[in-house]
């Protein structure tokens, strides 16, 4: 009956080439992004923290193309060394939580029972508080840094990251494959490290690409009301948060930083959803 | 016992482990810091007796068992504690800073639930312009940091335009409309974020009902489109949006963090920020509290809308 059922005009999943072009697009703008974090100091026109009394308030010129700021710094060069940062401490939060949630989650998801109760009931205890507010309350006990924003934002994904993986073993365990390997007498940790882990870290990479985007943000947010990156280091939420005072005299100052923000976060994006449709169709990291 | 009774009972049985462990987290805030958290409140020009009376006042002196359970005691009672720096009543100071937080988060979930509901659906169902132009808003919603679209509003409707206050509050009772004009920003700032996850959530789980055969068997019915759509479809989707609604919650107030402090708004946001800056553990101690008592209410409430929504989530729970 179902069948001669005529499908209704399905909305249709975007095309192959489509999602290729998107993270074509991403992977080449985060690249471009990542050269300028990395050789900031070779391509930073002026120092970003060299103060110039007749330069405050300056508005966009050939001299500074983004213009200067209150205390007349180059916004340009301060914008190069703020991505730097930014990105190098969303990185790291995504890469440190990563790095643990893998092996918590392989354990939860191949062992189960009391091993996956014990693991997972820890890891939901962090979702008690939203997300900002944990990291918030994470710098409130530690005080504020950069180096602790980066692990508040890596403990607020462990959980999150921990999920994906363990979902991706259960999937992956099942297969004939594994069951093969333990007949053919190979011990856990050999199925775990050999044959499980390499086939359930696919969705895993998925959601780190999309976390770092959230990451990004996060770090800006943070910086933004002074938990972060603390100054006279150039942040890009830090910026923001300068700007804000001279902002109907000097709106550039505010403008570039927000816009690389939302640049950055716009490629981890793309990125992170087309990685997602190549290597994720069951949609385990949704 | 009918199985939705019991699906609400084991529900709220369910909160009060969730509320310790939040309980426990917030207790260890202070007990936590490095040092000596005293000597970092009061500063380095205290006085060794200052520090004792303060540490004493806290409560920081016994052991910490009986500490916990003073904590939760008081708790209980609604004796919060008082301000280290103001010296006022932590339960005033909750009172006065939670009805702002309350009109912001509120005020912003409404306008996002009213323009990405409707966008939504009609995202799923309607021709590839409107696709298109709901993707865009979508992708943006979710790419731009709501502080920096915050201050990009006050750049064009306070700096350029003139319309609205950049910054600032009067109560709702003091002059409603001066209210609402103070409120319109960091409420529209909150609400395009949310706007853009509700439609994405809304078009994706209309779509996946309309893909389903009883669509079909409807049409072939002649039931009309706008039926089956509003009637069949939405009802279905009903209970995956509600769900994200519940969830966006928490990052609202997470939000609401920066738009008070963007926006100077006394809400309990910004009441923790200043308190950080402050070293004022017992503050910023009760205005987690509140954010995360808040963000548990809602969860409960919305696996309980859902449950209502979607019988086979209370039926399936109790067998």
């Amino acid at each position: 009956m179902t069948a001669t059922i005529v499908a209704p005009a399905t909305p249709q999943r975007r095309s192959k080439r489509a999602s290729n072009n998107a993270v074509l697009a991403g992977a080449i703008i985060l690249g471009l992004l990542a050269l300028v974090a990395i050789f900031a100091p070779l391509l930073a026109p002026h120092d970003p923290e060299t103060v110039v009394a007749d330069q405050v308030l300056g508005a966009p010129s050939l001299e500074h193309p983004f213009g200067s700021d209150a205390l007349g710094r180059d916004v340009l060069s301060r914008v190069m060394f703020g991505l730097r940062v930014s990105l190098l401490v969303s990185l790291a939060a995504v890469l440190v939580s990563t790095a643990i949630a893998v092996p918590l989650g392989l354990l939860a998801g191949y062992f189960g029972g009391l091993t996956d109760t014990a693991i997972s009931r820890v890891l939901d205890m962090v979702l008690v508080l939203p997300a900002l507010l944990l990291a918030i309350t994470f710098i409130a006990i530690l005080g504020p840094g950069s180096t602790v924003a980066a692990l508040a934002i890596a403990v607020i994904y462990l959980p999150i990251l921990a999920r994906v993986m363990r979902s991706s073993t259960l999937v992956v365990t099942r297969n004939d494959y594994v069951l093969g390997a333990r007949a053919r007498g190979a011990g856990h940790l050999r199925v775990l490290i050999g044959h499980v882990a390499p086939n359930a870290l696919g969705p895993v990479i998925v959601q780190a690409s999309v976390l770092s985007a959230f990451a990004l943000q996060l770090e800006a947010a943070l910086s933004f009301l002074g938990l972060g990156t603390q100054p006279p280091t150039p942040s890009l939420g830090g910026m923001l948060s300068d700007g804000r005072d001279v902002l109907s005299q000097a709106p550039w100052v505010e403008i570039f930083p927000g816009l690389t923000i939302v640049v950055a976060v716009l490629s981890f994006t793309l990125l992170g959803e087309g990685l997602r449709r190549a290597f994720d169709p069951k949609g385990v990291a949704a | 016992m009918t199985s939705r009774l019991r699906f609400v009972i084991r529900r709220l049985l369910l909160t009060i482990p969730v509320l310790l462990v939040m309980s426990i987290i917030v207790f260890l805030i202070i007990r936590l810091v490095p040092g000596d958290p005293v000597r970092t409140m009061l500063g380095f020009r205290a006085t060794a007796e200052n520090v004792e009376q303060v540490r004493h006042e806290l409560g920081l002196d016994r052991p910490i068992v009986t500490q916990y359970f003073d904590f939760l005691g008081g708790l209980l009672r609604g004796d919060l504690g008082t301000d280290i720096v103001s010296h006022a009543s932590l339960a005033d100071l909750l009172a006065q800073r939670l009805p702002v937080t309350f009109e912001l988060t509120g005020l912003a979930m409404l306008i996002a639930v009213l323009v990405g509901v409707p966008l939504g659906v009609r995202a799923a169902t309607g021709g590839r312009w409107i696709k298109r132009a709901t993707e865009g808003f979508v992708v943006l919603g979710v790419s731009i940091p709501d502080f920096w679209l915050g201050i990009m509003l006050v750049l064009v409707f306070a700096s350029t335009l003139v319309l609205l206050p950049p910054s600032g509050y009067v109560p709702f009772e003091v002059a409603p409309l001066d209210n609402l004009r103070y409120m319109a920003l960091p409420v529209l700032t909150l609400a395009v974020g949310e706007a853009a996850y509700i439609l994405r959530t809304t078009r994706s789980a209309v779509e996946s009902v309309m893909t389903r055969p009883f669509v079909g068997f409807l049409r072939a019915k002649g039931v009309s489109e706008s039926r089956i759509v509003f009637g069949h479809a939405l009802r279905n989707a009903a209970p995956s949006i509600v769900t994200v609604i519940g969830i966006q919650v928490g990052v609202l107030l997470g939000g609401a963090i920066i738009i008070e402090t963007l926006f100077a708004l006394p809400g309990v946001g910004r009441l923790v920020v200043t308190a950080i800056n402050q070293r004022n553990y017992p503050t910023v101690q009760v205005g987690v509290l509140a954010i995360a008592a808040i963000f548990i209410l809602v969860s409960l409430v919305t696996d309980l809308v859902v449950g209502w929504l979607d019988p086979r989530v209370s039926d399936g729970a109790a067998t």
